[in-house]
């Protein structure tokens, strides 16, 4: 009986195959795009885990010399002689082969144990790793273009592109120095260990973390994308619960019959849950295996982001790894459990002998969007609360969530009230057809409609988000970018030689000075600006006391990004360490900390730094000529003058392809919930020859019912769309005013896109109008005998 | 596998290395130099390193006594070992060092270890005035060794002693010139068996004043060890009577040993004794760490008519570095009584 009843309920599925591929299709796409990001998430993290374990970043305490300065080895050494067990680092880029390596240099001796060589060094490789011309690990990508240089490379796969380890001894050799970056304070210590301070006062002590700052930083940004997969995998768990309610539904009958044949109602539960989670883990592995194509299409570009906005190194090849293929599958699983749980409990509900009125799931539409439109009232409630009183990203996430879920369920209600005033305007009998029988469709079209709304809405807000990004980053980018030419140097000496040529054939020549620092234990910049016009004019600042810059080259306090200002809550006036915040200025893209010095200030706290970059204005001389006459004249290499317009070329660049990925996730989203609707429809259309019957029978040709079909289609997504545009923009409100605020410690001003928004709109009605032709197209052509069967079925 | 082990497994401890498989290390010199029969010792440039030679130590172990009566032992042990034969500047420098430090209590055994690069001045040897030294632990005084101090400290123990030379230096061995296997491996290695120490144990917070008995090891070679040979069992007895005992053997597969051992009389006249006149047995065994280790040897000298049984004041005194061994004081009884030192390595997991 068991085996006879697994048949008869799989026999549906051979007998419907489109249904089944609906289903699996509609878990395969939520997977994918949940695993999907699941994976780039992971890879980022594990690269992040490999540089902090490798550099011991965050792990381990670090000792770094007072505002950054390199030590040197005697200060290594006499920490070590006082009982301080610590091990050297250093760092610094590496010229090879025309590309630039980021080079660490470590002491594998010292190294602290979880922070060990970085890679499985075999017994016989210390010795070559120490050796004077020692092996360098590099990653298997990189191994090939340093195949011809003159060191012995080892491939190690963990290390990250980009990236060299080698002994402390031979990269001082190749970076040219005998300094030290800083030293990893072991966990264990010994005891009766002097102060540091008593050691060698121009020290300072870093307290690790508990996780690097790379991973503090970007954990905002991996927070964005496993939304963006949790709302996507929601939008293709629409799909499957509309499949499996559609196959409850059309499977009564069998189930009577398999009742009335002895089968217990509990083995018949189980039965359904058997072929459920069969579906679910082949769904799930399809998924999975598209998840993997879809994350290492998008890799590279996560790679780059956060490569350009954290400078985190994340590699761009993709391991499978059990954290994120178990999470889709469990996803998968999980999704399908919730989606049917609904048609379970009407089983386990179902009376022996109930009628097998297809129809019967729709009946009390009204109540269920009354008892929606309260769950979603209640939900917006909650919403509300975490406006008012939440903070920090989650509460951010929570209110997003809340938003998107109270719209969902009252959009049933709200379209129902529209068709309602639709039928109230109709005049005839047929638009009053029209409109009554699109009200009677919504039940069926509610879950696709819903789907559309949050993709619509994600779209609209994200879109906004971006675009508004865009604008203030580009306007913001203009300001900052003032001087025409960018003039690197690499020396005080050769600084001081071009700069002294320069005198009188620029404008201006503008130092940019700064150190790297640390302010409430997060990375920070302080720099040095001199009192120019050209600060005065460009700086936009947020909000600053009357007669700044004056005060400001006075040496009456400082200037502080918006990052600093909102992450240690400095507003205006107040107090950081002994200075006065007299303005905050806008910063975007800067993950770090910011504090701007008058320039003499600067030199009076921080003799010992001198400039190396300059902006050049060049006022009335062609910067070309100026950029032209300076290279031929000291034989500058390419980099050392940078023109305005590259830099803000490569800067926009780097926002580009942060977003790209939005933007692709954008469009699955919205192709997911395009294919949600066509479901809904094809299903939908095999059940309402019954309901067409009667008007066909009453003069309405097939092809006119069809064409009512495609409006009909195209009015529900309209109205859809409609909802969606509010929704879109509140989407955009929290994300801008309470998500970027608390991911990147900016605000950025809302900006509104009504043709994108239209362009959207139009895109949606195209998707809905594709998703409504073949159906459509399928009603024109049914056989009159089918039409006509309907009146002699017994139903 | 570690950095460290990698080191550890450059044999400054030849019988772990061996325990480890690393066999080949033992038979092949490398250009490094070799230990030759009738040495002639200078002093005191030869109580600092021979940068020539692959694997060179400083070994003080001591019993030691609190002021109620509690018995102590000690271990301060700097290694070296030589990637390549010779020096160099900085980070250049093929010399490596390893610095080991225990205190055993009757119930506790406190264990820390320290690793360093030769060439830095993180850690080194230098003969005169004497000073061994990695990290903030340091052995140095007099360069004859007749009065030094001692220092070493870790996460949960330090102590800070004084030594008072006794008697003269002993030459292992033929005039110094050690031979370890029936193939001819050998060593230079000489003892300083009379030395009086005192000063303060630092045990967790708690300072312990105590005295007691010291004894100086100092061992240089290039191919310790016999591709046969497992691990070694080492013994130093100092007897009431005021004579010593410092005996080895090498346990070789198949359960054949080498030993070697030497007498020394209370006035520092020594005599060694060739394979086979050393003789020692376990009587009982310990399992610690998931080895079987023998805690209880009965131990024999018949020309000196000794027959002592040799028991582990902490029968846990467990290395717990890099490549672990047992290292503790024992106390012995029988034919003579006295107090010791045991070290046994290559004892492999079960």
């Amino acid at each position: 009986m068991t085996v006879a009843g697994l048949q008869a309920l799989l026999s549906h599925w051979r007998r419907n195959p489109w249904q089944l591929f609906t289903m699996i299709a509609g878990l395969a796409m939520a997977t994918a795009l949940w695993s999907g990001v699941q994976a780039i998430n992971a890879e980022a993290r594990a690269s992040y885990d490999r540089a902090a374990n490798a550099l011991g970043q965050g792990q381990y305490a670090q000792i770094v010399g007072r505002d950054s300065a390199p030590l040197d080895q005697a200060q290594y050494i006499s920490l070590r002689r006082a009982g301080w067990l610590v091990s050297p680092i250093v760092e610094g880029e590496l010229d090879l082969e025309g590309e630039r390596f980021r080079l660490t240099g470590i002491e594998p001796l010292t190294l602290p144990r979880g922070a060990d060589a970085p890679a499985p060094l075999e017994l016989s490789a210390l010795a070559g790793f120490i050796a004077p011309n020692g092996e360098i690990l590099v990653h298997p990508d990189d191994a090939g273009t340093l195949a011809n240089t003159d060191h012995s490379f080892r491939p190690d796969p963990g290390q990250t592109r980009g990236t060299l380890t080698a002994d402390i001894g031979l990269a001082q050799r190749l970076l040219k120095t005998d300094a030290i970056t800083m030293l990893l304070v072991l966990p264990d210590q010994p005891l009766g260990q002097p102060p540091l301070s008593t050691i060698d006062p121009s020290l300072v002590l870093v307290e690790g973390q508990g996780q690097g700052d790379v991973a503090r930083l970007t954990e905002s940004f991996h927070l964005n994308l496993t939304a963006f997969g949790l709302l996507s995998f929601a939008v293709g768990i629409f799909i499957v619960y509309g499949a499996i309610g559609l196959a409850f539904e059309q499977r009564r009958p069998v189930f009577r019959t398999l009742r009335t044949l002895g089968l217990p109602l509990g083995r018949l539960l189980a039965l359904l849950a058997v072929e459920l989670t069969l579906f679910a883990l082949a769904a799930g592995a399809i998924g999975i295996a598209l998840g993997y194509i879809f994350a290492a299409a998008l890799l590279p570009d996560v790679a780059a982001t956060l490569r350009g906005l954290y400078s985190a190194d994340v590699t761009d090849t993709l391991t499978l790894r059990p954290a994120w293929w178990l999470s889709g599958l469990a996803m998968a699983l999980g999704g399908t459990a919730a989606a049917a749980s609904g048609a379970f409990l009407r089983l386990n509900r179902l009376p022996l002998l109930a009628s097998t009125q297809p129809r019967a799931w729709a009946a009390d539409a009204q109540s269920s969007h009354r008892r929606m439109a309260i769950i979603a009232a209640f939900l917006g409630l909650v919403g509300a609360l975490f406006a008012a009183f939440g903070s920090g990203l989650l509460a951010g996430f929570a209110l997003l969530a809340c938003l998107l879920i109270a719209a969902a369920l009252a959009l049933p209600l709200t379209l129902d009230l529209m068709l309602r005033l639709g039928s109230r305007l109709a005049r005839g009998a047929v638009p009053q057809w029209f409109w009554a029988d699109t009200r009677q469709q919504l039940p069926g079209l509610s879950m696709a409609l819903m789907a559309l709304l949050l993709a619509m809405a994600a779209n609209i807000g994200v879109s906004t988000m971006v675009s508004s990004f865009r604008l203030t980053f580009t306007g913001w980018l203009d300001q900052r970018l003032a001087s025409e030419l960018y003039l690197n140097t690499t020396s005080p000496e050769e600084a001081a030689l071009l700069t002294g040529y320069l005198e009188d054939k620029v404008e201006a020549i503008l130092p940019i000075i700064s150190i790297d620092t640390r302010i409430g234990d997060l990375p920070a910049e302080i720099f040095g600006v001199l009192d120019h016009a050209t600060y005065r004019d460009n700086w936009k600042l947020l909000d600053a006391v009357p007669l700044v810059w004056d005060r400001l080259a006075a040496g009456d306090g400082v200037l502080v990004n918006e990052q600093l200002s909102r992450r240690e809550n400095l507003s205006v006036g107040a107090r950081l360490g002994h200075d006065t915040v007299l303005g905050v200025y806008g910063d975007y893209g800067n993950p770090a900390g910011q504090v701007v010095l008058g320039m003499d200030a600067f030199h009076a706290r921080y003799p010992d730094v001198a400039a190396l970059r300059y902006g050049l204005r060049t006022g009335v001389a062609d910067p070309k000529a100026v950029a032209d006459d300076l290279r031929r004249k000291f034989d500058l290499p390419p980099d050392a003058l940078v023109d305005q317009a590259r830099i803000k070329a490569v800067s926009l660049q780097v926002f580009e392809r942060t977003f790209s990925v939005t933007a692709a996730l954008n469009i699955l989203t919205l192709s997911v919930a395009g294919f949600a609707i066509l479901i809904s429809l094809l299903t939908l259309a095999t059940m309402r020859l019954p309901q067409l019957a009667p008007v066909w029978a009453l003069g309405l040709t097939r092809a006119r019912l069809a064409a009512l079909e495609l409006v009909r289609a195209v009015c529900l997504a309209a109205f859809t769309g409609l909802a969606a545009v509010p929704l879109g923009l509140g989407l955009a409100w929290v994300l801008l005013a309470i998500v970027n605020v608390q991911a990147f410690g900016w605000r950025l001003p809302m900006y509104l896109f009504p043709l994108d928004y239209l362009h959207l709109g139009g895109l949606t009605i195209l998707a809905a109008f594709l998703a409504a032709l073949w159906p459509a197209l399928r009603l024109a052509r049914t056989q009159p005998d089918a039409l006509l069967k309907v009146f002699s079925n017994e139903r | 596998m570690s950095a460290r082990s990698i080191f550890l497994a450059l044999a400054v401890l030849p019988a772990a290395a061996l325990a480890q498989g690393f066999a080949g290390l033992g038979t092949n010199a490398d250009g490094f130099a070799i230990p030759q029969p009738d040495p002639q010792f200078v002093f005191p440039a030869d109580h600092g390193p021979h940068p020539d030679f692959r694997i060179e130590w400083w070994y003080l172990t001591a019993n030691l006594t609190g002021p109620d009566g509690t018995d102590y032992g000690l271990q301060w042990t700097l290694f070296r070992s030589a990637l390549r034969a010779g020096t160099g500047d900085g980070w250049q420098s093929p010399q490596l060092w390893m610095g080991h430090a225990a205190v055993t209590t009757p119930d506790a055994h406190f264990v820390t270890e320290r690793l360093a690069r030769g060439g830095i001045g993180q850690a080194g040897v230098i003969a005169d005035p004497f000073r061994a030294w990695i990290d903030d632990w340091q052995l140095s005084g007099a360069s004859d060794w007749s009065d030094m101090t001692l220092s070493a400290s870790g996460p949960s123990f330090a102590y800070d002693m004084t030594l008072t030379a006794e008697g003269p230096l002993v030459l292992n061995g033929a005039d110094g010139y050690s031979v370890k296997s029936a193939e001819g491996l050998s060593s230079y290695y000489y003892s300083r068996p009379f030395l009086d120490i005192s000063g303060t144990l630092t045990l967790l917070d708690r300072p312990v004043p105590v005295t007691g008995h010291a004894w100086i090891d100092r061992e240089w070679s290039s191919q310790p060890l016999s591709q046969a040979q497992e691990g070694w069992d080492w013994f130093s007895l100092s007897f009431e009577t005021g004579a010593h005992l410092m005996g080895y053997q090498m346990r070789q597969t198949g359960g054949s040993t080498y030993t070697t051992a030497t007498w020394i009389e209370a006035d520092g006249v020594a005599t060694s004794y060739p394979d086979g006149a050393f003789d020692a047995r376990p009587l009982d065994f310990t399992t610690i760490a998931d080895r079987t280790v023998p805690t209880t040897w009965r131990v024999m000298l018949p020309e000196r008519g000794v027959d002592v049984t040799v028991s582990a004041l902490n029968e846990h005194a467990w290395m717990t570095t890099s490549i672990p061994y047992w290292e503790g004081p024992v106390s012995v009884s029988g034919s003579h009584s006295g107090k010791g030192y045991l070290e046994m390595t290559g004892y492999d997991g079960d």
